[in-house]
């Protein structure tokens, strides 16, 4: 595990080996691309194997929670913008009124964009809003 | 007695009513109503049950009354692999250990992982405030401090928000972050600080504190490449009140470094209290779950002391000492610390002063999380401990100490060029996306304004529809880049690239990522690893020199150069002749004047800035007056004021003589006293007006008829003279003493007075 803290940082030490997460190469991340439209906002999106060597890193110092983020933003980067958002609104107190869209959330997750983490973590906070009443409507 | 002395107080409470000071509140200790820093009446006894890997019971409550923050923090933070060994230790034996240098930080952050939130506040609670200050400083987890600084104005004006980025970036800030008046404006304010803060330099973190979900958005489309207003709260209540959950904020956790954002979480004390849900606990035990729950949630660090709960926490009995206690708990938990001193907890400036000391000398991640780069009435978060009006007393406070503050001096002569440039590459921006056109007139009176109430600028409903437009024609980050680029500015161009490129990486998402020079620095590759004097982050010969810096310091060269610009004027009103070595006289009615060997020489004007021509012209007038005459002599043997009269003494027939260095400080002495037990002495030259010279004169001579006058006083209103002259003082007396010539005897001169006195 200590090779993971010596590869860090990946800007310094893995740079050739840096791509977005459709695969764009940071090589091609230029100032002449842009100026030819030839960069789109997803190909500056950071790679989930990107955030998994850095979650390895967080667990090499020992940073386990932060290393769990990143596993779990690993995950993330394959969501769109707009679904990212829907969820969080899910997950504030009474925009959902029971556990059942937060569940269904979760299978989409699972099933669409292989998110088994995600989807836990969902089932996760629907059974902790039913136990502590966070489904009650708020005005 | 008069009506001028009937008073039923005495009158010192008086002038106590009117400092600053006591416009501050001060609230009694009142733990049954969370007014209590440590000691709540609900606050519980730490402790953790464990069975089966799963935590059964923590801090007095059993998992079937767990709350939802109960729940998520013995889920998320409680290591169970380190909770039995940590929760066994006692509490003094950790809070020793922690201001032990022989015991390193990583030995601690372990142990503070299996540590319930009452058993972690119990600790930092038995440390006193020099005692955090120094666990702060070995805990903090970079090695190097850095600095983060609020850009905002009172109009959201995008001109100003730009020219601000870009001095912020010239005063090195690690980081900025701005917010608006009106909320609609937020994406004006982004892509303006953008623009701003790419001038100059790479890699400055920037972040637009804005409703949650929106600060995500504005952060999708590459604007931002920090967040720092995750807010967490200490009860369930008030944070349900915020409107969210530790769920919902894991989630938002995530969804910024999912898209390779930094991220830090926001507590602080007293937030609860503010927001009436504080459950009758203390401020520290509720900040001790804030961070237990942070951690948890894999944010990489906080923004916590206080921060918008610092005033009310301040009031307290011990507020001030629990904000630092605070952030060593999140230091010890191993998160990046913004260590507040934003929100300005006093108006009292001697307690600003105090609250930042600490933390300077200490050191912290982001020293403010939130500097005032802006004039107070410009800060839209409100103002801060340090503001604009403020920012050279800090980079003072940074050399007084040698204390890195992250901060340095900017170049009065390149300020305007800066601001120009900033303010001209966002009506680039601006005109190549068809948002705004700026006049000359606006443009021009951006770049010079001190703040906002200066500049005539884009109204708020013009900046509510540039904010708009930005948002609905989707701008992104890389529009900015390109029109940079396409119009001149590519430098800019260049640095906002660096950080597109750098978020690929996702390095600046490791805990207490800041870049400089291009490059990352965090815990990861520079931890700190403070294990006594001489480890740990030291104050590079560089560095040093920079801190050192400080607009108008003064040297010989100067002084001399100061006083020459009065050789002229002082040529035109009086000449000194030597007469050769001075003959002791038996004239009873002659008040001998010794000067100095700089005076009329080298030197021209007091301190007080009189010419010495007129200071001489007074003491002759007041000699004459009481029916004397005045002889001069200038002692070379001598430049110290008590031997310079005494000289005069000795040498007049009188037997009073006045001694004056060219300074301005004068003495009248008399024969036969020791060499500093004189008659009168005029010490603060400063405040040593002509008609206290001629009043001086006087009394000499009366000293010299044999009678007693009164003496002169001058009178003070408490000014730091020291402050304000003696470096001054110091290099024009070496000027003198440069001059001494040991055995060569006083000379008699001649004082011819060129024109007419105006005195």
């Amino acid at each position: 595990m200590s090779n993971n803290r010596k590869s860090y940082p990946l800007s310094e030490n893995h740079a050739d080996e840096l791509r977005a997460s459709n695969g764009f190469h940071l090589d091609d991340l230029t100032i002449e691309n842009i100026l030819n439209d030839k960069v789109t906002m997803a190909d500056i999106q950071i790679a989930p194997e990107t955030l998994s060597h850095q979650a390895e890193i967080a667990g090499a110092a020992k940073r386990y929670p932060l290393a769990d983020n990143f596993w779990r933003a690993a995950e993330m980067t394959s969501l769109p913008n707009e679904l990212i958002m829907e969820i969080y609104e899910m997950l504030r107190p009474g925009r959902a009124l029971d556990r059942s869209s937060l569940d269904a959330c979760a299978e989409r997750l699972r099933n669409d964009f292989g998110a088994e983490k995600l989807a836990l973590f969902l089932q996760e906070a629907a059974e902790i809003y039913t136990r502590h009443g966070v489904f009650s409507k708020r005005f | 007695m008069t009506w001028r002395h009937q008073s039923n107080r005495w009158r010192r409470f008086d002038d106590w009513d009117n400092r600053p000071l006591r416009l501050d509140l001060f609230s009694k200790d009142d733990p049954s109503n969370g007014f209590t820093a440590w000691h709540g009446e609900n606050d519980p006894t730490p402790s953790l049950t464990i069975k089966n890997r799963l935590v059964t019971a923590m801090d007095s409550v059993s998992v079937d009354r767990f709350d939802m923050i109960d729940t998520f923090i013995a889920r998320y933070h409680i290591d169970v692999d380190i909770a039995e060994e940590a929760m066994a230790m006692s509490s003094d034996e950790i809070a020793r250990m922690l201001v032990d240098i022989n015991v390193p930080r990583e030995q601690l952050t372990r142990l503070a992982h299996g540590m319930t939130p009452a058993k972690l506040a119990d600790v930092v609670a038995r440390l006193s405030a020099v005692e955090l200050t120094f666990a702060y400083a070995k805990m903090r987890p970079r090695e190097m401090p850095g600095n983060q600084g609020h850009v905002t104005n009172a109009k959201d004006d995008p001109l100003q928000l730009a020219a601000d980025a870009a001095v912020a970036v010239a005063l090195g800030f690690d980081e900025i972050e701005t917010t608006m008046r009106a909320s609609r404006n937020s994406w004006s304010n982004a892509l303006a600080c953008c623009v701003g803060a790419a001038v100059g330099r790479a890699g400055v973190l920037f972040q637009c504190s804005s409703e949650e979900a929106e600060e995500l958005e504005i952060g999708m489309k590459g604007f931002t490449s920090y967040a720092e207003t995750v807010s967490v709260y200490g009860t369930e209540g008030a944070f349900i009140d915020g409107d969210d959950t530790p769920w919902s904020k894991a989630w938002l956790t995530s969804a910024y470094a999912s898209r390779g954002i930094k991220m830090r979480c926001t507590s602080g004390a007293a937030a609860e209290l503010l927001m009436g849900f504080h459950e009758a606990k203390s401020l520290l035990y509720l900040e001790a779950r804030c961070l237990c729950m942070q951690r948890g949630m894999g944010a990489q660090g906080t923004q916590n002391g206080g921060i918008d709960g610092a005033p009310l926490a301040s009031t307290i009995p011990g507020g001030v000492r629990e904000l630092l206690a605070e952030n060593l708990l999140a230091v010890w938990l191993d998160l990046e610390c913004a260590s507040g001193n934003d929100a300005r907890h006093s108006e009292s400036e001697i307690r600003v002063g105090a609250k930042i000391t600490p933390y300077l000398l200490a050191g912290s991640d982001l020293i403010c999380s939130g500097f005032g780069t802006i004039l107070k009435y410009d800060n839209s978060f409100n103002p801060s401990s340090f503001n604009g009006e403020e920012l050279e007393d800090f980079l003072v406070l940074q050399r007084d100490f040698e204390a890195d503050g992250g901060l340095r001096s900017v170049e009065e002569s390149s300020m305007l060029a800066l601001r120009q440039r900033a303010v001209d590459a966002l009506e680039a921006v601006f005109d190549a996306m068809g948002l705004a056109v700026p006049t000359s007139t606006m443009k021009q009176s951006v770049v010079v304004a001190s703040g906002s109430n200066e500049t005539e600028t884009f109204s708020v409903g013009d900046v509510g529809r540039i904010s708009s437009a930005i948002q609905q024609k989707g701008i992104t980050i890389l529009d900015v880049i390109k029109v940079l680029h396409q119009r001149g500015f590519r430098d800019e161009a260049e640095n906002l690239l660096f950080l597109l490129r750098l978020k690929l990486s996702g390095d600046f998402l490791q805990t207490s990522a800041l870049i400089r020079d291009q490059k990352v620095l965090s815990a990861v590759n520079r931890p700190n690893q403070y294990l006594g004097p001489g480890t740990g982050y030291r104050v590079s010969a560089e560095r040093l020199s920079e801190l050192a810096q400080i607009r108008g310091e003064l040297d010989k060269d100067a002084v001399i150069s100061g006083q020459a610009v009065h050789a002229a004027s002082e040529a035109k009103k009086i000449s000194y002749r030597d007469l050769g070595d001075y003959i002791p006289s038996s004239e009873p009615k002659e008040v001998v004047v010794a000067i100095s060997p700089a005076f009329g020489t080298r030197l021209f004007q007091t301190l007080a800035g009189h010419s010495l021509a007129d200071v001489l012209r007074c003491l002759g007038e007041g000699i004459e007056a009481e029916g004397m005459a005045m002889r001069v002599i200038r002692c070379w043997h001598s430049a110290d004021t008590s031997f310079l009269g005494l000289t005069a003494a000795r040498l007049s027939g009188s037997g009073i003589g006045i001694g004056i260095q060219a300074k301005g400080t004068a003495v009248i002495h008399k024969r036969g006293r020791l060499p500093h037990n004189n008659l009168e002495l005029f010490s603060n030259a400063p405040i040593t007006s002509r008609e206290h010279y001629q009043r001086l004169g006087a009394n000499a001579a009366i000293y010299a008829r044999g009678d007693w006058p009164e003496p002169v006083i001058v009178t003070n209103q408490g000014e730091a003279l020291g402050a304000r002259f003696h470096a001054r003082v110091a290099l024009i007396y070496a000027i003198e003493t440069a001059m001494l010539v040991a055995d060569r005897h006083p000379q008699q001169v001649a004082i011819t007075f060129l024109e007419s006195s105006n005195v």
